[in-house]
């Protein structure tokens, strides 16, 4: 026996013990939930934050903070969600967790780098937080950073840029990782189209994490260097070009908004089959369509600038390119529903967050088509609406998929039930409270409220209320939900090893898994990952556990 | 008591696993340095009679003494993976020593050819680069921030390869098991190629 031997009747959990074998880990489930945890705060730290502005903004005029005070909020808001959480959210929590178990492996290819990413991580974080004590006080930019406000700017930039550049480090990291693990781990048995689709979605994502990332990386470096030595690359005071740190801005932070949703629409194509309880409708078109909108979002970064700056051609070609993004997006929402489609769905929690989500990515995604419109563009541009509708992709999108995973997952990672009654009524708040909250500032953005404006005219009054009181409701829910899970992690009933009838690899270990994973050989079926043929096969094991 | 290890184990040696996981390492490297170079070409572009006069003050000599030290360490530690997979263990380190000098050498170089460039006031802040044309400034800036970056590749190669050396003497490179020694020389390469492109751009255009 070597030296790896450890009684699988434990858990990762009980297999090492200590504050030392949590943070310097190798074990991919662990770091998954030391990412789960921090990122989980800085959610929390996020949602404060666009609390506050939601307070502010509940009446014209100063409500309860200064208008610097409130762009620093904005900034730290979107910088928080952005980079902290919606970026490593679904890869680093459930991908580093599942991702080796749905390939039928025992860990990540390169475990070391991925400790070493979340060490970046934590690193970045601080470097951010460290904006608040440090310096002239935290960025007012806007998580943009736009040149050439970001180098003029006295509050902290640099640091934050600095911060944003150390953890576009551990997302790389993180992406590498995944590739060579899909590449080098995947099981004998499943070639590349027969893994879980959760799969190719990381893979999708981790592309362009590895391409994308380093243009911004070196884009953030280069204003802080302008800050640095004043020498006029982007400030046109100086003789540089603000177009110019769009374009290098956008060349990333376009792509990446794929990086933030391709993992979700992974997830819901394992929610749904399952609830479903029928192989998943069109599995090559749902696993291409990923590496289609990876590819084509690298085409398209131009759609954020329509009203920046760029010759005509330019944006005709952007806006046509925008529109072909959403092909591959809606082949996947039409799948979906086409598996859901005469299925013998269970309804749990898990698929009421999925089919939340593709009702949010709905109008997400077609407020999107809108903006990609040269001409709407211009009426719409900078105004509420187009904060409403990233967060009808981001939020209603990513996030939702996040907290349906949480749910979906639950009994897997922590061994115990979560209360499905009160599941059902945090996802309502939510649900309910997110869609007034954005629903409103939607139609107040078309009414023409600009965003990032600390006060408005009174004629957008009503609607900012029924902003700020749909943001109680959505708090409410998630605090809610959080409760729920927390207390059901302690004291919920005791897990079997496949609650939903699912048949992935990851239903056929124990929950919570064993530190290797696996306590006996997986089945494979040769119809692709979802064969629901196998599932008295799979569940038989619950029943008779291997005589040890 | 056992658990079941499963067929394609994470914990198992890989050694084509680690290189892909180099290799695309290197890529986000070149993408890294292709965002400086965008915005050379841009500048370039912008102000090309600008770079090509201030492109003057550039020591061919210092630089192309660079290149030439560069290429040698890259030949340097191809030999060393070569002499590895030969079993000569010594022969092995000692060219990665000689490597690593070079690269002290290159740093050299780089420190007399900054240093002079500084003692001229062909930096910024200074009054003379203040009194330049924008574009002429712009150059020198990219050149610092490119150059600079290259450096610290440089600087960071060389501790990649002083590893190399130590886990050779440990005995945890073997003729058998090389593949750190080949994924270190494979950033070095790298280092040379982005040489190889900054060498021109900054030194022998005007």
């Amino acid at each position: 026996m070597d030296s790896h031997a450890i009684d699988s009747n434990l858990n990762f959990y009980e297999a090492k013990r200590g504050l030392f074998s949590w943070i310097f880990t190798l074990d991919h489930k662990r770091i998954a939930l030391l990412y789960l945890y921090s990122i989980s705060l800085f959610f929390l730290v996020g949602v404060a934050l666009g609390f506050l502005m939601r307070l502010e903004l509940f009446s014209p005029g100063g409500q309860v903070m200064d208008p610097r005070t409130y762009n620093q909020v904005f900034t730290f808001h979107g910088v928080i969600m952005i980079f902290l959480v919606i970026i490593p959210s679904i890869p680093a929590v459930f991908g580093n967790f599942f991702l080796p178990i749905m390939i039928g492996t025992d860990d990540v290819a390169l475990p070391r780098l991925n400790l070493f990413s979340w060490w970046l991580y934590i690193i970045g974080a601080l470097m951010a937080l460290g904006t608040l004590m440090f310096g002239n006080g935290p960025a007012d930019t806007g998580w943009t950073f736009y040149a050439p406000y970001s180098v003029t700017s006295d509050t902290n930039v640099s640091m934050l840029l600095l911060a944003a550049f150390v953890l576009g480090f551990s997302s790389i990291l993180t992406g590498l990782n995944f590739i060579v693990t899909i590449h080098r781990l995947r099981a004998p048995q499943m070639p590349w189209f027969k893994m879980p689709l959760f799969a190719w979605g990381l893979y999708a994502t981790a592309w362009i994490q590895l391409l994308a990332t380093p243009i911004v990386g070196i884009t953030l470096l280069m204003v802080v260097m302008e800050r640095t030595f004043g020498i006029g690359l982007f400030d046109p005071a100086l003789g540089g070009d603000p177009v110019l740190y769009q374009h290098l801005f956008w060349i990333y932070s376009h792509p990446v908004v794929y990086v933030m949703i391709l993992p979700a629409m992974g997830i819901v194509s394992e929610v749904i089959p399952t609830s479903a309880q029928r192989t998943i409708f069109g599995y090559k078109a749902i696993a291409l369509s990923s590496m289609a909108i990876a590819f084509l979002g690298y085409f398209v970064w131009g759609h954020h600038m329509f009203t920046s700056g760029m010759s005509d051609e330019a944006r005709v070609v952007f806006s046509f390119i925008t529109f072909l993004v959403a092909i591959p997006t809606a082949i996947k929402v039409f799948n979906w529903i086409a598996t859901l489609y005469k299925g013998s769905i269970y309804i749990t929690p898990n698929l009421l967050w999925s089919t939340a989500f593709i009702f949010n990515f709905l109008i997400g995604g077609l407020t999107g088509l809108i903006n990609g419109a040269l001409a709407a563009d211009v009426h719409v541009h900078d105004t509420t609406y187009i904060v409403a509708h990233f967060h009808y992709t981001m939020f209603g999108g990513t996030i939702f998929v996040f907290l349906g995973a949480l749910h979906y997952w639950f009994p897997k990672i922590w061994g115990r039930m979560y209360n499905q009654k009160l599941a059902y009524w945090a996802l309502g708040f939510t649900f309910v409270g997110f869609n007034i909250l954005y629903g409103a500032m939607l139609t107040v953005g078309v009414k023409g409220m600009p965003r990032r404006y600390y006060d408005y005219l009174p004629q957008f009054e009503f609607l900012n209320k029924v902003a700020t009181v749909g943001s109680w409701i959505l708090i409410l829910g998630i605090l809610l939900m959080i409760y729920n899970l927390i207390r059901s992690a302690r004291k919920g009933e005791i897990a079997p090893r496949n609650p939903w009838n699912g048949v992935t690899l990851e239903w056929q270990v124990p929950s919570p898994p064993p530190l290797h994973n696996f306590d006996r050989p997986f089945i494979l079926s040769e119809n692709g990952p979802y064969d629901f043929s196998l599932l008295e096969k799979i569940n038989e094991v619950e029943q008779k556990p291997l005589d040890h | 008591m056992g658990y079941y290890k499963v067929p394609i184990s994470g914990h198992n040696r890989d050694d084509e696993g680690s290189k892909l996981g180099m290799w695309l390492f290197l890529f986000t490297e070149i993408l890294l340095f292709g965002g400086l170079f965008l915005v050379y070409a841009i500048y370039r572009f912008k102000y090309f009679e600008e770079f090509r006069i201030i492109a003057e003050h550039m020591d061919i000599t210092l630089g192309a003494a660079n290149t030439v030290i560069l290429i040698t360490s890259s030949l340097t530690v191809a030999l060393s993976i070569t002499a590895m997979k030969k079993d000569q263990d010594n022969i092995a380190v000692l060219l990665l020593f000689i490597t690593i000098a070079l690269a002290l050498a290159f740093m050299v170089n780089k420190f007399f050819e900054w240093n002079e460039h500084i003692h001229h006031g062909l930096v910024m802040g200074a009054d003379l680069f203040n009194n330049l044309q924008h574009g002429e400034g712009m150059f020198l800036f990219l050149y610092y921030f490119m150059t600079g970056l290259h450096g610290l590749h440089v600087v960071v190669g060389a501790i990649i390869l002083a590893i190399v050396i130590a886990k050779i003497i440990n005995g945890k490179i073997t003729k058998d098991n090389y593949t750190f020694h080949e994924n270190g020389g494979l950033y070095w390469h790298l280092v040379d190629l982005i040489w190889i492109y900054l060498f021109p751009l900054f030194y022998l255009l005007h």
